[in-house]
Order: C-alpha cells, then structure tokens, then sequence
C-alpha cells in the first residue's frame, strides 16, 4: 500500500478549499503531480505544493492509497470530497465538510472535526476520535438529500441536526448530541450514546434514532407505542429498555424514536397509556 | 458605430426573408440599407442570422424571484461561473442572480425579455431589479385582474372610470400590459377559497371571472394598449382544466375585431384533459383546434424540460395545491388589495407519469396549431423548465427523431395516451425564427424588434450552423450546441456576444406604455382612487407612484386612447 504524508508549510489562516485531497486523485501519480493539484485559498487559487509538504509515494490504485495529513488542518475544507476508496488519516482536527459526498473508503480523525462531516455522504466510513461539528451527514443549506449509505461514528459530541434529510446509512454518537437530532429524516440509523439537547426525530418521516442517555422531553408529534427491550445497530444489540416512539405525525411521519427508560425518569408518566 | 454582418443565411419572417444570402448593415443602433468603408465586418459566411430573440413571458424580476432566491440556496451553489473582466460572478440556475439572467439571455441570442407578473405594489422592486438585469430591453406586466379598485369599479359597471385607472396605473408604475391571474380565485383565496368556473361569484364584489376577463378585455381595446390582455387561466394545473380554457378563450371571442384580443399563457399547464391524476391526459388537440378556428387568441407554450424547475405564480391558491402534492417547502403570501403569490420548487421527472404526460402537451400544442404566428416558444420560466432550454425545447420541434429519443425514455403510460408520437410535422427555421422572435414581437407590438427591416433596432443573434446544408431532424445536437451559444449577439448595434462569450456589458431599455387619458376623467378617477387607497392600502398614494428617475433606462411608448 502507497502512502502519502501532507505537512501543511504553515498554520493556514483563510480557509481552504482542498477537494482535491482524496485517494482517487492521489492513485497513480509521482509526489511532482500530486503537487500540482489546485487548491483554493481564500479567493485565491493555488497548489497543493504551495500549501503543504508532500512525501512518500500513492498506490496504483485509490483502494491501495493513504494519505496521512499530519497537523492542523482544522481551515481544510471539503478533504476526501467524492473519494470512492482508500484511505485518510488526519493526526489532528480539520475542517468543514469532510468526506463530502464521499462514496466508498475510510477516513479516520484523531482530532476533532467541524460541521458537516460526511455531508450527503453514499458510501465508506469516517471515524472522528474527538468532537464533530454540527450538520452530521446533513446535506448542504437548502438541499433535501442528506446521507445515503455508510457508517459515521464520532467518539466525542456531535453538535446540532446530526443525521438531517438524512436517507439511510448509519450514524453513531458516543458522546452527546445538541438539538434536532434525525431532523427531516426519511431512512437509516442514528444512535446517540449519551444525552441529547432535545427534539429527537422533528418531522422525521421514517428511521430509527436510539438516546441512550438524557432526553429533556419528546415531541408532542409523536406517540407512545411500547416499551422495548432492545434496539439494533448494525447488527448489533443495544440493551434497554427503551420507550419507543413513533412520529413525526405532523409529517404522517413513521420514524421511531427509541429513549432509554433508565436514564429519563421523567418520561415515565408516558406509561399510563400502556394500558 | 457601424457595422456590416455579411454574407449570413438570414430569416426575418416579419419582413418574409427565409434563408437568403445577404448582407445587414447597421448604424447608431439602427438597421441600416448600407453603410460607409470604415463599417466594421462581421463575417457571418454560412451562419444563421436572426433577429434578436424576444421572450414573452419569463419571470426573471420582482419580489416573487427574489423570494425564490432566497427559498432555494442549493439552486445557487450548485450552478457557479466565476467573473470575468467583462461580467460579474454568475450564480443560480432555475432562480439565477439578475446579472446571470442578462448573460445567459444574451448567450442564446435573445435580446427582449418581459417579465411576466408584477403585482403594482411590487412593481418598485421589479424596477429594481429591472434596473440591475444587463444587456437586454424589457419590460413588465402588471397584475390587475384581483385588485380591489378594478373589481369594484368593475362591479359597479363603471368602464370608462376603470379604464382611466389602469391607464393611470402603466403611467404611475411603468408597466407594460394587462397580466390576468386565476381571475377572482385569487381574490378568493384571501379567505381560503378558490374559483372552480368562469360563471363562480366572487362574493365581496358580486362579481364572476368571466365579467372581470371581458372587463378587462374591452378596457385594453379602449386604452388601445400594445399587448393583449395576458391571461393566466383558472383552474390551472387541474385534470379537465382545457375546458376551463376554452371556455375562457370563446368568452371575448365576440369582442375580436379580426386581431388577437387574448393571450393565454403557459397552456401547457392549463391543456390537462381526463377527470384526476391518474386518468390525466392531454387537453392539446381540443385546445390547439379551437387556436385553430379562431384568430383572437395567442398562446405561448410553458413547455416542461425535465429536470429542476421552481414554480413561482401569483396564483396563491394552485400553488398551495401543488405543495400538497409534492411537501416541498414552499411559500405563499399575499399583497395586500391586489393578488397573492406562491412559490414551490420542483423537478419533472421522466418516469413519473403527470410530468411525461405535461411534457407531452406544450410540444403537441406546438405541432398542432398549424399557424406558428399565434403559439410561441416559452418554459415560463423557471415554472417548467430555466430559459436555458429553449435549444433543446427547438430541437423537439424541429427533429422528430429527438422527440422519439425523449418518448422512448418517458413514462410508458404518458407515451402510450399521447397522440405526439403519430405526429409528424417538424419545424424549419423559418418557423423556428417566428415562435421565439417574430410573433412575439408583433403579438407586444414592438415595432423596432423581431426584425431586421430597415429602421429596426439592431438587435441581432447570428448562430454558427448553415442552415443551407445541416438537416436539424438528424442533426439536432449540432442546431442545440448552435443555438446554446450564438457565435454573435448584437444588441443596439453593440458585439455583445462573441463565440458564446459576453463581451461587453451595459444595461439594457426598459420600455413602458404611456396611455392619454383625458384630463377630467383622470382628475374624476383620482379623487375616488385615493379615498379608496385610505381604506385599502397602508401605503399612501404618493409613494406608490414610480419616477421615471427610478428606472435605469427608460423609454416611455405613448399610446392614443379611445376614451
């Protein structure tokens, strides 16, 4: 397998524009290319050798290429955008838009990474370590086609509308989530290991988002179906029990809402209408 | 500047020119019998050369399009041209920036565009962006047919007062002609409601839609006005609705005097025959054989391109139809004592039935009105499809092979109900020539533009296909990439177009009609119109006005009345 080391040459001020860091562009090309490739900075266009170091050599192919980035890249925008396989390490924290549209590979943050990771993404994995931004695997202002297929997981917090118009794949929380999480969602997985900020699923229409952690309260667009024992990610069981949700009925919505019973007490007046 | 284009195939159906070899000269923005030696040449050996384009109903300002600018910002991102040193950065595809629709127009040769709905109290806005729109001349209409004034004027059976208040109304807001929408439906839709039949009351001014259209029909002849009235019918977008457009084409059929008194727009939307979507079927041949028998209407098309659109209508009450139909997000409003709008993104999809069904019915209207002088090519723009797909919307009429190529991909449904795949009449260019530019300048009566007769304004495309030796029926993709990109555009006797390229930029005439009323009539009128804006509006009269200083370039048409 081909590697590829970018050092950026200094600590990047004006935001850059950088979609064409992926593996696909990378395959196949001597170090003396790969530099040539443009670059935005700011309104300014420029080369990927202008801006960063580059060292080693890629693959033949994308899916035998790696590219580590090391240092912050946290004004790089738009890295991994459209990749359909291999590899990007980030030893560090990056910026905006990471992984957009991104059809099929693996991209891993050691670092944290800001808003709209894996934005309209179809395919591959993203692993952040640390925190993501807002927008999850939404896609971009206005836009209505959110994340398709694949898996993100961030260790850290999320921040708000994680999984927005999203349509299938799955997204994995392990810290918290701020407000609007599963927003307009139509399909797919989203599951939040810790608390939540509030109004999980508004207007979903179908999918599933699981909180194990703290929820303030549910919609009142959704109704109290049962309490289940588990929930599957992925193949995986998720032990409860939770209260399960369906909405969002303002949307003649089907999307359900799974909260863990342990950790909000204060939803337990909802199991009057069990009977 | 002079300018001599030579040798060009040329096609001026206004002057009866199909196709020959001449020479154009050109002067002070005018068209010209000869120029001196020092006139600059443009080498049009084995080009097309036509008018400059006239587009008759487009919705290219106001604050309806700017809503939708603001509605949709992935229309914006996704369809980006960095500036140049000539133009500015051009940004949006169905809803583009005002700069981007100068351009673009200017790309594909046309060089008139007329906004299609402005209700007065925005009209201010639509000047500004009016203003702001580089390159071609144009123009506005005016949304008169649910303002209160109107109707109560109308009710009470007082035409002449009326008559002086819309004359009034072009002089104070400098618009164009009369633009009906959904006659007292829209009025109706203020309290939820809507208008099924010409013959329904609008109650709080017991008044029908069929009395407000003949209205206004009689006051347009009176303020002997350019335009026709330009009519947007009721019950658009309903299954059944060509019966609604018939009927509304055959209620001022007695008041024609041999020429066109109505123009009903966008028919491709209101041709829709069968009783729901799913019987949903053509209305074209019923609508295009009465256009046939009788000689007081014009339609333009409102062709559907597949792909993305942005509906955006003063008729409020269809638009909260559709977003029913699609839960696209949306918006709707109201001007206060005069319309509503809405606005609902949308994109035509082959497969789907009622979209293939729709795309069926602007071409067979196209195909099936034997006189191309009275249908003209139009995608209501951004309503069924951008103006940028007016090539290929040429290529369907001009190439049956084209059109089959599309049939044979749409929905199988669609195809099987649509009488277009048995028709066979293609256009020539010379009939081409006439839908996009020649009928349409006669049917606003711009005497200057659709033509290149001696006197008219400069405004000329020449595209780079011989239409001598290119057959369009099999070469249809060559005639689209011609058409995409004219080799020269000439507006005023300016190169404003090089090789699909601007190269040159300046802001175009805003022309607007001036009708004499007389002095005591208009003084009568005046007197009860502002009591009546004290009750109707929370804007005064005085600042409802527009100065003439408001516009960039304005050019003022009198008009003689019969009042």
């Amino acid at each position: 397998m081909g590697e590829i080391t970018l050092k950026p040459k200094v600590t990047f001020k004006v935001p850059i524009i950088a979609e064409t860091i992926t593996p696909d562009n990378f395959a196949g090309k001597p170090i003396e290319e790969i530099e040539k490739l443009e670059m935005w900075e700011g309104n300014r266009k420029t080369t990927l050798g202008d801006l960063f170091e580059a060292a080693g050599s890629s693959g033949e192919a994308p899916a035998d290429t790696k590219i580590i980035i090391e240092g912050d890249v946290r004004k790089v925008r738009r890295i991994g955008y459209k990749m359909t396989d291999g590899q990007i390490l980030i030893k560090g924290s990056v910026g905006m838009y990471l992984g957009e549209k991104m059809e099929g590979g693996k991209i891993i943050v050691e670092g944290d990474a800001d808003s709209w990771v894996g934005a309209g993404m179809k395919g591959g994995q993203i692993e952040i370590k640390g925190n993501a931004g807002d927008y999850v695997g939404a896609p971009y202002r206005g836009d209505t086609k959110g994340m398709k297929k694949g898996t993100i997981i961030i260790h850290g917090n999320a921040g708000n509308e994680v999984g927005c118009w999203m349509r299938g794949g799955t997204i994995i929380v392990k810290g918290n989530a701020g407000l609007f999480p599963g927003i307009h969602m139509k399909k797919g997985t989203i599951l939040v290991e810790g608390d939540c900020a509030g109004r999980c699923g508004a207007m979903m229409k179908g999918g599933k988002i699981a909180i194990l952690g703290y929820v303030p309260s549910v919609l009142p667009s959704f109704t109290f179906e049962e309490i289940k024992k588990s929930f599957k990610v992925k193949g995986e069981k998720i032990k409860g029990p939770f209260y399960l949700f369906t909405g969002d009925l303002n949307e003649n919505g089907a999307g359900k809402l799974y909260v863990s019973t342990e950790k909000n007490k204060h939803l337990q007046f909802y199991e009057k209408y069990l009977e | 500047m002079e300018l001599l284009i030579k040798n060009g195939y040329v096609y001026d159906p206004i002057n009866e020119i199909n196709g020959e070899k001449m020479d154009i000269a050109v002067k002070d923005g005018k068209i010209v019998e000869s120029v001196s030696s020092d006139a600059k040449v443009i080498d049009a050996t084995n080009m097309l050369v036509m008018p400059g384009g006239v587009d008759i109903h487009s919705h290219i300002a106001g604050s309806k399009v700017n809503s939708g600018r603001i509605l949709r910002p992935e229309d914006h991102y996704k369809d980006v041209k960095p500036r140049t040193a000539i133009t500015r950065a051009e940004v949006g595809h169905t809803v583009p920036s005002t700069y981007t629709i100068g351009y673009r127009y200017a790309r594909l040769g046309y060089t008139t565009v007329i906004e299609a709905a402005s209700p007065p109290l925005k009209t201010r806005h639509t000047h500004e962006e009016l203003n702001d729109i580089p390159l071609i001349d144009k123009s506005c209409y005016l949304v008169l047919d649910n303002n209160w004034i109107v109707l109560d004027y109308l009710s009470q059976g007082e035409i002449d007062k009326c008559a002086a208040f819309i004359g009034w109304i072009f002089k104070a807001l400098k618009g164009y002609a009369i633009k009906i929408v959904n006659p007292g439906g829209v009025e109706l839709w203020g309290w939820g409601k809507n208008v099924e039949s010409l013959d329904d009351q609008v109650p709080p001014f017991d008044i029908t839609p069929r009395e407000i259209i003949r209205g206004l029909c009689k006051i347009n002849k009176m303020l002997n006005l350019p335009h026709t009235i330009h009519l947007h019918t009721n019950n658009l977008g309903k299954p059944g609705n060509y019966r609604t457009t018939i009927e509304t084409m055959d209620t001022v059929s007695d008041l024609a005097d041999g020429k066109p008194n109505i123009h009903i727009t966008h028919v491709q939307f209101c041709g829709y025959g069968g009783d729901s979507w799913i019987t949903l079927r053509s209305g074209a041949p019923e609508i295009a054989k009465y256009v046939n028998n009788h000689n007081h209407v014009t339609i333009d098309l409102g062709q559907v391109v597949f792909g993305d659109a942005t509906t955006m209508t003063g008729d409020g009450p269809f638009q909260f139809i559709l977003q029913n139909l699609t839960g696209n997000k949306w918006k709707n409003a109201d001007v206060e004592a005069e319309g509503s709008a809405g606005i609902v993104p949308y994109k035509y999809k082959r497969k789907n039935f009622v979209n293939a069904v729709q795309w069926t019915i602007g071409l067979e209207l196209a195909l099936l009105i034997k006189d191309p002088w009275r249908v003209f090519l139009t995608t209501d723009h951004p309503n069924a499809g951008t103006f940028m797909k007016y090539p290929r919307v040429i290529t369907w009429l001009m190439s049956k092979v084209a059109r089959e190529k599309v049939l044979n991909k749409i929905n199988k449904r669609a195809k099987k109900r649509s009488t277009l795949p048995s028709i066979d009449r293609e256009y020539t260019f010379y009939e081409i020539a006439i839908i996009t530019r020649a009928a349409t300048a006669k049917a606003l009566n711009l005497a200057n533009k659709g033509h290149l007769g001696v006197g008219a304004d400069a405004d000329i495309a020449i595209y780079n296909i011989n239409p001598m030796e290119i057959d369009p029926s099999k070469e249809y993709k060559k005639v689209r990439r011609a058409l995409k990109r004219a080799a020269y555009t000439i507006k005023g006797g300016e190169i404003i177009v090089k090789d699909g390229e601007i190269v040159k930029s300046f802001i175009g005439e805003t022309f607007w009609v001036k009708p004499a009323i007389p002095e005591d009539l208009e003084k009568d009128m005046l007197r009860e119109v502002s009591e009546k804006f004290k009750e109707y509006y929370t804007v005064s009269l005085e600042n409802y006005i527009i100065g003439e200083n408001e516009l960039a370039s304005s050019k003022p048409i009198a008009v003689k009345t019969n009042l």
